[in-house]
């Protein structure tokens, strides 16, 4: 079990024929990934790597049977691809594109509302099942199959986490990039949602950062619901407010959003968070070793 | 994007949202000319800088006559204005906006932001207007009254007279303020802003409601379809060095300490950032430079590190990815050479090929300090930089 996508996800490549999509096209059929399809308008009825290409995401799921899709399109445009797969009621829809304005996300969100659809991202790695399906463009090698989920706002901390739990032998069940835009689909909540129900999970990493009050909430929302272990990292204590550190949701502004008042939280939820991000795979360690799961989640 | 008040103004007056008459000046005798267009009895001298709080730092004069408009003038232009906004280096201001003054009976704020929580614009208003609404948050939250926005509809008629009426604005200005607050959400809409904040917003003795100043941020990610925004652009109130860097795609923010970073991805630069602070050494900066760096990009932001004079020693934090560690590794070998580095360089490499990465680092005979880890390098990177 794991949590979004498994081994029998089919997956289509929105924005296909664009070079970063044919990249990561072929680094995901590489590693395993069914990629049933890829969409282009006007490009229909060629192929590429071996994939077939539709003009419209709808062609694309009657044709292949897709229920998932990932999305490469620039950022103009990216909206409108969303919302044309949310259209062809597809399960899960994953949005890599940055950059995209943030009022394009707010009709996008609004649009979504009462739909099926499950949107990751925008401005994220993805989401990996390790050794059954890799949807995005995270390296596929650094994933242990096993039982940590793994949820974050980040790419490379993601990847930094991702590396110290299989240093340690400690696969993953399913890692989310949720992404760093302050409007998203999935948040910390459905994800820790997700882990919590999927009996593969024994313990959650979350990894977020300044900006907005998510991981507070989350951390709340733990506090009332979760039975799993969660182990936290915030990332950004040290930068100052009023600047957007990369990531357009990572920003302090007027006084919220602060990594001293989520982590302060966090703690107060029974979440332990790493002091540096260098002992984030030791934090979850030194957890399951307290409650007695270290041996259950020790994969290799 | 930030942008001054007097375009903040411009903006909205052309959207029907009323605001003062003014205009803008870069000089002395401009200042004199304007007020002088203006013909009003009393006008006002305003410091056109990015940053609140200019009133109290003495950025703001109400003058009462044409001398007075000129010696405020004088007084302001070229004078470097410091408030809890500009750090303590201030900055200078460089244009003033000469307005017309005008007969206030009571001061508001309204304001529009994005709400991440409902993933939709907020209109906020107070009656509390003039002060920092962070501290009418803090202080008094009963008092700032909120109305969610659906994006369908935009703001309606209702929610905008609830809002005035929560905040006691008078009935004989209802409709003037309607009209204000829901021209000043199609502005933000049509503008792509991130922030739009009216405070004060004033009742006039003439039965106006006006924008007495005007603070507004755009979404960067939104400026290729709002080109009449970015010809507001003021090079003059950004840091050099992230101009520069934005020239190449790189993420730079700088920073007072002195060991500069360059970190690939957004949230590992900014735990870096944390790890240096967290072995007591202060970053100089913090440096993104994406995902998909090549040996240029590399180049740049090493030139761009070393043109910031208080950095002492640059750690070089790298989880190759898709990136390879060995194509990084050659990138800061060649950027090294080409700009003659001559103080410490630690290098934490980890991902695809590291091992190769790593061995053009150590063949490469440049001094570069290799690292185990994060915590290893940050350590490393302090420990240099304070021997020196």
């Amino acid at each position: 079990m794991s949590v979004f996508i498994n081994k029998d996800t089919k997956v289509l490549v929105q924005g296909i024929t664009g070079s970063t999509a044919l990249f990561h096209t072929k680094q995901m059929l590489d590693y395993g990934t069914k990629i049933v399809g890829g969409v282009t308008p006007k490009k229909g009825g060629t192929e590429v790597e071996g994939v077939p290409v539709f003009n419209t995401v709808a062609e694309a799921v009657n044709e292949t049977g897709a229920n998932a899709t990932v999305i490469y399109v620039p950022a103009p445009f990216a909206a409108d691809a969303i919302i044309e797969a949310v259209d062809a009621e597809l399960d899960l829809v994953i949005c890599i594109t940055e950059h995209i304005p943030v009022m394009d996300m707010v009709k996008v969100k609004r649009y979504m509302e009462g739909k099926k659809t499950r949107l990751v991202g925008p401005n994220c790695p993805g989401v990996i099942t390790p050794e059954e399906c890799k949807i995005g463009i995270m390296p596929g090698y650094i994933h242990k199959k096993g039982h940590i989920g793994v949820v974050s706002r980040s790419g490379t901390l993601t990847y930094e986490a991702v590396h110290q739990l299989s240093e340690n032998g400690f696969g993953q069940s399913t890692a989310v990039g949720i992404g760093g835009d302050p409007v998203n689909g999935t948040d910390f909540i459905d994800a820790l949602k997700a882990f919590n129900e999927d009996p593969e999970t024994e313990a959650v990493m979350m990894i977020g950062e300044i900006g907005g009050t998510a991981e507070e909430e989350a951390a709340e929302w733990v506090k009332a619901n979760m039975t799993k272990p969660v182990v936290g990292f915030i990332g950004g204590a040290t930068a100052p407010p009023g600047k957007r550190m990369g990531h357009a949701g990572a920003i302090i502004s007027g006084g919220k959003g602060t990594a001293e008042e989520k982590i302060k939280t966090m703690n107060s939820c029974g979440i332990e968070v790493a002091e540096t991000p260098s002992v984030m795979g030791e934090t979850l360690i030194g957890v399951l070793k307290d409650k007695g799961i270290y041996d259950k989640c020790k994969t290799h | 994007m930030n942008i001054h008040e007097y375009q903040g103004k411009e903006i909205l007056r052309s959207y029907g949202v009323a605001v003062p008459n003014g205009k803008v000046a870069y000089t002395v005798d401009e200042a004199v000319e304007a007020a002088n267009e203006l013909g009003t009895k009393v006008s006002v001298v305003k410091a056109q800088i990015h940053a609140g709080g200019r009133g109290k730092a003495g950025g703001v004069k109400v003058a009462k006559n044409i001398d007075e408009v000129r010696t405020y003038a004088d007084e302001i232009l070229g004078k470097t204005l410091v408030t809890h906004q500009t750090g303590p280096e201030g900055k200078e201001v460089k244009r003033l906006l000469i307005e017309e003054g005008c007969d206030i009976q009571r001061e508001y704020y309204v304001g529009l932001v994005l709400d991440r929580a409902t993933s939709k614009v907020t209109m906020m208003a107070s009656e509390e207007g003039g002060t920092e609404i962070e501290e009418v948050a803090a202080e008094t939250p009963e008092k700032i009254f909120k109305e969610v926005i659906d994006p369908v509809t935009g703001l309606l008629p209702f929610q905008a007279r609830r809002l005035a009426f929560n905040i006691n604005i008078p009935a004989e200005y209802l409709s003037k303020a309607v009209k204000f607050m829901m021209g000043l959400y199609q502005v933000f809409v049509e503008k792509d802003c991130s922030i739009a904040e009216i405070n004060p917003l004033v009742t006039t003795g003439d039965g106006n409601v006006l924008a007495l100043d005007a603070k507004m941020n755009f979404d960067d990610n939104a400026l290729f379809r709002q080109k009449d925004i970015v010809k507001y652009r003021d090079l003059d109130e950004e840091d050099e060095k992230e101009i520069e860097a934005s020239k190449y795609d790189l993420s730079y923010i700088a920073l007072d300490g002195n060991i500069g970073c360059m970190v690939n991805g957004a949230g590992l630069a900014m735990a870096t950032m944390d790890i240096i602070k967290h072995y007591n050494g202060d970053p100089a900066n913090f440096l993104d430079v994406g995902g998909g760096a090549t040996a240029e990009k590399v180049t740049e932001a090493f030139k761009i590190i070393l043109s910031d004079d208080n950095v002492k020693g640059i750690f070089v934090n790298i989880f190759g990815g898709i990136m390879k560690c060995d194509v990084i590794a050659e990138g800061v070998v060649t950027a090294t050479k080409e700009v003659g580095l001559t103080i410490p360089l630690v290098v934490r490499l980890e991902g695809t090929n590291v091992d190769a990465g790593k061995k053009i680092l150590a063949d490469s005979g440049l001094n570069i300090t290799p690292a185990e880890s994060m915590a290893d390098g940050a350590e490393k990177i302090v420990a240099l930089v304070n021997k020196n």
